[in-house]
């Protein structure tokens, strides 16, 4: 009878709670979706460009499943550096000469397979002649090179966001938040002294974090350190105040690790981990519309590209929006609990 | 121009349409230990949270010393202590006796005297340094109560504050209640208990958020002829129902 009774409240408590039941069919539906789309996503199609290849090569390239154009040697140059390209192909001796822009793994197997084809069906030999450049990058890059600056944004991402979220939650469910409205401090000073408050330990987490992934886990960095920690400090600094804004949203802390799918997981996948080009067009948009997408693009291009301020100030500038404008809607939200 | 020490005319509030709050008017001159007497649900709460300045009348008007409320000057001469204890239960006493002095923007020197004085008043001298997390309900209460003191407020808004705790406990911060009306607060404390209706100089009693009477204790008896304040609140209430 008790375990009825125990039995018929869990049930009720459900019912009462429409939102986690439409989580817990919403969110792995969505998570999968984002996977298959992944997966089963285009094969890659890389951009090269032709620079004096001679006649039967640069016209077997033209019919390869490769995206092909004919440059000079120093527009494909300007044009690799702007990642407009995966690769350009020159000719020297008779010995055909690869560049590639080499940041992506994937897309530096995928464009050399296409040439080597190519190259071997002319030259009927299975073991060809051919000398590989990077423009950054190397063959000894590996995939986790290549995530890795993404992962250090998104934990420090991911972690900030929680317990970001979670202690602002607990000030309103505790009480104190309506004490701290009691008393004469201004909303939005709450909210900064939250980013300031937690800043202290973030820029703290994002050391630590990014220190690891360079110097214990050997993550390729062949940029400026200190450029690693502007950036992963400023993306904490978004999670941190998105985190905040959204606890306003959720009752307890349940509701909290409710946002994880909904608003950590998809950003994930937008991110840069996997290649923006193979997702599915109809669902590739959203990308630009996520924080982590700037976190990761700019740390990837400080630690393999090894760019610097000029390169990443855009994306600096995007996430300080970002953080400015959750901070501002967080003020109107707690608008709801004191007017003025 | 009145000189009021808070007026209330019309006051009303209703959430999502729904009226918690009908038109109650009233006036404190003088200080006085003014109870707000009801069950739970009949409004009290919301009603002090509007005199405090966290929440805002839908109609009517709420002065504090003569400013209209919510005003974020005249919160600071406004103590309040919530239903629940408030605090942080990470930290110890005194960091939350800080933290809300700070909030007050109370000056270093001014802090350290006042602490002295306000925990000597609720006796937690010797638990000053103790985390909030291991303390008992009674010591939070005090601790809370405490609070509300620092800035010396010239109104000390008091929603339930001796529910929990033991009879002892409880007269001391009565005596603590008449000590400060000495030295002229103005103290509003919401109830429901009965025999500490008894010790307010004068009772709002509300039902369903209307004000059903107000007056001493001693003319709410003899205008109802009744022996108790209960019966006298029932009284009322019955008034209230015939019309």
């Amino acid at each position: 009878m008790r375990i009825k009774a125990m039995v018929t409240r869990i049930i009720k408590q459900f019912v009462h709670d429409k939102r986690t039941i439409a989580l817990l069919i919403v969110a792995p539906i969505l998570v999968l979706t984002l996977l298959s789309l992944v997966f089963n996503g285009k094969e890659y199609t890389p951009i090269l460009a032709l620079v004096d290849v001679p006649m039967p090569i640069s016209t077997e390239l033209e019919e390869s499943e490769a995206e092909v154009s004919n440059q000079s040697l120093s527009e494909a140059e300007e044009m690799l550096e702007e990642k407009q390209l995966d690769a350009f192909v020159t000719f020297e001796n008779n010995t055909p000469t690869i560049t590639l822009e080499g940041s992506d793994p994937t897309a530096n197997r995928a464009t050399l397979q296409v040439i080597q084809n190519v190259i071997s069906k002319q030259q009927q030999n299975e073991n060809v002649a051919m000398e590989i450049d990077y423009l950054h990058g190397s063959e000894d890059m590996t995939s986790f090179d290549n995530f890795g600056p993404v992962f250090i944004g998104f934990f420090a991402f991911f972690f900030v966001f929680l317990i970001a979220g979670v202690s602002f939650l607990r000030e309103r469910t505790t009480g104190t938040l309506e004490r701290l409205l009691a008393s004469p401090i201004r909303r939005w000073e709450i909210v900064v002294g939250y980013v300031v408050g937690f800043g202290f330990f973030t820029a703290l987490q994002t050391i630590i974090l990014a220190w690891y992934a360079i110097y214990i886990l050997d993550m390729m960095m062949v940029g400026n350190f200190l450029y690693v920690l502007l950036i992963s400090l400023m993306t904490a600094f978004v999670a941190l105040t998105l985190g905040t804004l959204l606890s306003t949203f959720a009752n307890n802390e349940l509701q909290m690790i409710q946002f994880i799918p909904i608003v950590i997981v998809p950003q994930f996948f937008f991110s840069g981990v996997f290649n923006l080009e193979t997702i599915s067009d109809w669902v590739s948009w959203v990308g630009p519309y996520t924080p982590l997408y700037y976190a990761a693009d700019a740390l990837q291009d400080i630690m393999i590209r090894g760019y610097g301020w000029q390169e990443i100030a855009i994306d600096f500038y995007i996430l300080l929006g970002f953080s400015l404008v959750f901070m501002l809607l967080n003020t109107l939200a707690l608008k709801k609990h004191r007017r003025l | 121009m009145t000189k009021d020490i808070l007026s209330i005319s019309k006051v009303e509030k209703s959430y999502a349409g729904k009226e918690v709050l009908g038109s109650i008017s009233f006036a404190l001159e003088k200080p006085e230990i003014f109870g707000l007497l009801g069950p739970s649900g009949a409004g009290k709460t919301t009603l002090v949270k509007i005199i405090s300045g966290i929440e805002e009348a839908t109609n009517g008007e709420t002065r504090v010393l003569g400013t209209n409320m919510p005003n974020l000057q005249q919160m600071k001469k406004i103590g309040y202590m919530a239903q629940s204890d408030a605090l942080y239960s990470e930290l110890t006493a005194k960091e939350n006796i800080m933290f809300f002095s700070a909030l007050y923007g109370l000056k270093k020197s001014e802090i350290k005297r006042r602490i002295q004085e306000i925990i000597a008043m609720v006796d937690l001298e010797q638990d000053m340094n103790k985390k909030v997390a291991d303390f008992s309900g009674g010591m939070k209460r005090r601790l809370s109560l405490a609070i509300a003191l620092i800035h010396e407020p010239k109104i000390l808004i008091l929603d339930e504050p001796t529910v929990g705790i033991d009879p002892v406990l409880r007269r001391k911060i009565w005596g603590n209640f008449q000590e400060l009306k000495a030295s002229g607060t103005t103290i509003i404390v919401t109830t429901h208990v009965m025999d500490e209706a008894e010790k307010c100089d004068r009772l709002g009693m509300i039902r369903d958020g209307e004000m059903i009477a107000i007056g001493s204790p001693d003319h709410l008896k003899s205008e109802t002829q009744t022996e108790s304040i209960e019966d006298a609140f029932l009284y009322y209430g019955g008034v209230l129902h015939a019309n």
